[in-house]
């Protein structure tokens, strides 16, 4: 924050750091960035659940991101989406009871030449394959 | 102030130059539906109600948030936006639940006044029937998410009136929900003073006083442009 002066409009800057220092983004740190910089608690709030990027809940310790974006859609994303929910057991966006995965979406990686895409534990997967991808989620859930 | 000449619905009107198109119309005796906008609020253009048909532009202008220029023709009523008008109502009555015979606004509602208004017979799309919360947490007032439209005129009352923006709105899409501070109970929310706007603002009865009851609560939401003016005349 002090890097960015505490400039109110470097707020998006702010919490992805702070995303990215402590994982998630809790109330109290999100209370106390709208403090530094002079900001209504609930547009705090309401940039942090707007964006699908920050997470207010702990992510898990590896995360499988699914590629919903148009192209990655087109290219049957959604059945790869089921797949994975089926084979985790999880609803898209939400981490395991033993924080092993988290689930996640997201609406065009970018990467739309290789659709679909799946981001696992930041690495990107390019035509992913439902039969492939169910057993890599399957292999870091059951690993210990 | 410079003047422009335009034509609404072929009749020629003249307006000022910094005017925007649903001021002009307004003035000129024309009503065009809103609901977002509210007068002594800043425009968000985010309903899409005032929607008008500008010749030389393929695409349909918010009213509310275009300007008038000079020899503009404007058309507010034909055909194509009555229909996109009613579309829009259905829409926001499909994605909440709004039951008007249970409500604290019914009658003095402006969400129940645009259905009238459209022509809304019946809403041709599936209801999404969410799951909304009440919160009378607060000692004086009551927010019912089943009745919210999400037209932020809460938020800008809050925000540009009173000054102190407790309210904003979280999350997005069909899950987006107009929030007090740190999405906590509204009686919990430090920074409400308690003025009162919001509920003034609200158009329909998301936002009411705590003990109305069906029916019964009557706003004057001019109330908030009142408020402005005469702010702007004392400085
Ligand atoms: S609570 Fe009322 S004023 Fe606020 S966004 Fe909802 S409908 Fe609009
Ligand atoms: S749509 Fe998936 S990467 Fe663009
Ligand atoms: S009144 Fe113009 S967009 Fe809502």
């Amino acid at each position: 924050m002090k890097r960015h002066q505490y400039r109110a409009d470097a707020l998006i800057e702010v919490l992805h750091k702070a995303q990215e220092l402590y994982g998630h983004l809790t109330e109290d740190r999100l209370l106390e960035i709208a403090h530094s910089l002079h900001l209504p608690p609930s547009r705090v709030y309401g940039v942090a659940t707007f964006y699908h990027f920050f997470s207010l809940t702990p992510q898990g310790e590896h995360s499988c991101t699914v590629c919903l974006g148009t192209a990655c859609y087109v290219k049957g994303a959604m059945e790869l989406l089921a797949t994975l929910e089926t084979e985790s057991g999880l609803r898209a966006g939400s981490t395991s009871a033993d924080g092993k995965l988290s689930l996640l979406t997201a609406r065009c990686l970018g990467a739309c030449g290789i659709a679909p895409a799946v981001i696992v534990d930041g690495n990107v997967a390019g035509h992913a394959d439902p039969e492939v991808m169910r057993a890599r989620v399957r292999a870091l859930l059951d690993e210990d | 102030m410079a003047a422009r000449t335009l034509t609404i619905n072929g009749t020629l009107i003249s307006a000022r130059s910094n005017e925007t198109v649903l001021e002009a119309a307004r003035e000129a005796g024309i009503s065009i539906p809103t609901l977002c906008h509210l007068d002594g609020l800043s425009e968000v253009g985010a309903c899409r109600l005032c929607l008008v048909e500008i010749a030389g532009s393929a695409k349909l202008q918010p009213a509310c948030h275009t300007t008038v220029t000079e020899g503009m023709e404007v058309q507010t009523d034909t055909p194509r936006l009555k229909a996109h008008r009613r579309a829009i109502v259905e829409l926001l009555f499909a994605e909440r639940n709004h039951i008007c015979a249970v409500c604290v606004a019914s009658g003095h509602c402006e969400l129940q006044q645009l259905a009238v208004e459209v022509g809304m017979s019946h809403v041709r799309y599936e209801y999404l029937s969410p799951d909304c919360s009440v919160d009378i947490s607060h000692a004086r007032f009551g927010i019912d998410h089943n009745r919210c439209v999400l037209c932020t005129r809460c938020v800008r009352a809050c925000d540009e009136v009173e000054g102190v923006h407790t309210w904003d709105i979280a999350g997005r899409g069909t899950n987006a929900r107009v929030i007090t501070d740190l999405n906590v109970p509204w009686g919990e929310a430090t920074s409400c003073t308690s003025c009162g706007k919001c509920l003034l603002a609200c158009p329909t009865g998301a936002i009411f006083s705590r003990g109305s009851t069906v029916a019964e609560l009557e706003r004057d939401a001019s109330r908030i442009a009142t408020i402005v003016a005469a702010r702007n005349e004392r400085w």
